[in-house]
């Protein structure tokens, strides 16, 4: 009896062995599955749309966003992404692709650029912004990320996002690092990758915006930011706010010479 | 009135593979809004695909296909310059056709 039972777990323990041979590990399963989706990124049709919304006369004024200054000149939108966020004289501030479409929405369109702000993701406008973030983004393509730093206010940015990077808080006394700061992090299945240096092409900052599956819409990095704070239970700086643009800075030069994916796609 | 889909046709010896994207809700009936209504089901019911206006497939999908969801199939003895045609119906009845030209 004993001996049969000894059998019996010697050949659960040599399935068991096979079976952890054959399993692939969770980022190739992940992968594996991006790559299937990959043809049919719904954030395509987010592209359409935010190429249409551009051109379009809209808003109080009737106008449309080919006069928007993104940072290259007015209407230069190839290229601009991957250079954002940056310093611009008009609105004397460092702006991201959000608070600049806001910018823009308000003095070409007529816009309430604050109320927009405080509209909840997925709404009204915000997805007008949602649009117009992915087919910007896409618009730099396979470009290499390259923030420019030369202005003093840029570098500013760039210390306040690495200190906001850094920066402990809320109940589980969590900051960006504490997930972002190492190599090989996990949270479940997915890889984090490591902010705090260039994780590689499409991969965090060069991957966004992005289409998330689990929620079936479109990311900007602000919305992304958003949940960052929402998981690390802490309050949202909110829309555009200054730390949020700050932590662009410091992500998108840390990932400098990064191939841009953007609009990725999410699980 | 709906998004437009995104249709590609690519042509490979006997046959084209035709890639879709489609934009719609695809709500299933099965959730509920933040005040605790139900919402009610939104969602593609018909899909018909057309090779130079003759009828090649149709799907009966439901609440369980993703929103904007994606579809690919082949076309038997479809050729570059042929154009394909996706036309869905969902069960409020408004519809969507699309055309694209196999590459």
């Amino acid at each position: 009896m004993k001996q049969i039972l000894m059998a019996g777990m010697l050949m659960t323990s040599m399935v068991f062995a096979g079976a952890a041979m054959a399993q692939k590990s969770a980022a190739d399963g992940i992968a594996e599955y991006r790559k299937m989706l990959e043809d049919g990124n719904p954030a395509e049709l987010y592209e359409a749309k935010g190429a249409e919304l551009w051109k379009k006369k809209r808003g109080p004024k009737n106008e449309s966003l080919e006069r928007c200054d993104l940072g290259l000149g007015p209407g230069v939108v190839k290229g601009a992404w991957v250079q954002l966020p940056r310093w611009f004289a008009d609105t004397q501030r460092v702006q991201d692709l959000e608070s600049r479409l806001l910018t823009c929405m308000e003095t070409l369109q007529g816009f309430n650029a604050a109320e927009i702000a405080k509209t909840s993701f997925d709404r009204g406008e915000q997805e007008t912004i949602e649009s117009l973030a992915a087919w910007i983004s896409a618009s730099s393509r396979g470009q290499k990320i390259s923030l420019p730093q030369g202005h003093a206010e840029e570098r500013r940015m760039y210390e306040l996002g690495k200190r906001a990077f850094f920066f402990r808080g809320g109940p589980m006394d969590f900051s960006c690092a504490t997930c972002h700061g190492v190599d090989g992090q996990r949270v479940r299945l997915q890889d984090l990758p490591n902010l705090t240096k260039n994780p590689g092409d499409g991969i965090g900052f060069a991957a966004w915006p992005a289409y998330r599956v689990s929620s079936g819409n479109l990311w900007t990095m602000q919305r992304r930011l958003n949940d960052c704070y929402r998981q690390q239970r802490f309050p949202y700086p909110g829309f555009a706010s200054d730390v949020t643009i700050a932590l662009g800075v410091y992500m998108g030069v840390n990932a400098r010479g990064a191939e841009s994916i953007a609009p990725a796609l999410k699980r | 009135m709906a998004d437009p889909m995104r249709i590609r046709a690519q042509a490979s010896g006997s046959k084209a593979t035709v890639r879709v994207l489609m934009a719609h809700e695809m709500e299933t009936g099965q959730r509920k809004d933040s005040s605790g209504k139900v919402i009610p089901a939104w969602h593609i019911q018909e899909v018909t695909a057309q090779l130079n206006g003759k009828t090649v497939m149709t799907a009966q999908w439901g609440p369980a296909v993703s929103k904007n969801p994606f579809m690919q199939f082949d076309v038997k003895g479809a050729k570059a310059g042929d154009k394909i045609t996706i036309s869905w119906v969902d069960n409020k009845g408004d519809k969507r056709t699309d055309e694209a030209t196999v590459s």
